[in-house]
């Protein structure tokens, strides 16, 4: 074991902070807004509101991989965030197509427009972000 | 009231954010100066806090439901302290362009307080 190996390389240095922030918001906005609907009105839209309650656990879990760092971590994270986008994108377009799936609007709805495209734009930051910070985590 | 604080919050929000993003402009982390300001917004978040408690507890109802709205007050309540931590974190640019983000999104949780309680 190299000198490098044991210290996890910090993925929030420089824009990686800038990603937390804005991936601690979304948590808070997807966590709070589907525990609040789920709670008080599940039965109106219970797709979209169960949609909300997955896209905050997936955007805790990178907040959280982010945090920690280190190449494992820098993985997961990876895998997450593609899963992200794919998610935002295939729920984007599902609510373009098929309004009636869903009754009240997820954090995903027509691609994140609610919350300013947020929603789509961080996957794809996140993504480069990543794959840039491969080249100076120390295998 | 509640209103007029609402406008000087969010005002007062972006404000901080074009003052970091022009920290960030200029290649500088966050800095005293930059930690008052974020303490300025931050007390008028707790005033909006106080002053949204009381008239809950006068009696009076947000218009969508005093659930959302308590969430909304401390929502805005704990984002600039937040973003201001994770800027001492961060001693560079990059700090700074997380205050500025931090101040956008206060600005935009303004603007859905004022719609949650039907200004």
């Amino acid at each position: 074991m190299t000198a490098a190996e044991e210290k996890p390389a910090r993925l929030i240095s420089g824009p990686g902070m800038l990603l937390v922030w804005f991936y601690g918001v979304m948590v808070v906005g997807a966590v709070s807004r589907s525990a609040y609907q789920i709670g008080t009105e599940f039965d109106r839209a219970p797709l979209a509101y169960v949609l909300s309650a997955v896209a905050g656990v997936v955007y805790g879990f990178i907040t959280y991989t982010l945090v920690r760092g280190g190449e494992t971590a820098r993985r997961a994270a990876l895998v997450c965030c593609a899963a992200e986008l794919a998610g935002v994108l295939l729920v984007g377009t599902w609510t373009l197509v098929d309004r009636s799936a869903f009754p009240d609007s997820t954090v995903w709805s027509y691609y994140g427009a609610g919350y300013v495209f947020i929603p789509v734009l961080l996957p794809v930051s996140a993504l480069y972000w990543l794959r840039k910070a491969r080249n100076t985590v120390k295998r | 009231m509640l209103t007029v604080l609402t406008l000087v919050t969010g005002v007062a929000a972006l404000l901080l954010a074009a003052w970091c993003g022009w920290a960030a402009y200029r290649d500088q982390p966050t800095k005293d100066w930059h930690f008052i300001g974020m303490a300025v917004v931050s007390l008028l978040a707790v005033v909006q806090l106080v002053i949204g408690i009381v008239q809950l507890a006068r009696g009076e109802k947000p218009e969508q439901g005093t659930t959302i709205f308590v969430a909304y007050l401390l929502g805005a309540f704990a984002c600039v302290p937040a973003a201001g931590l994770m800027s001492l974190a961060e001693r560079t640019r990059w700090g700074s362009v997380t205050v500025a983000a931090g101040g956008v999104v206060l600005a935009v949780l303004e603007v859905r307080l004022y719609d949650i309680w039907g200004g």
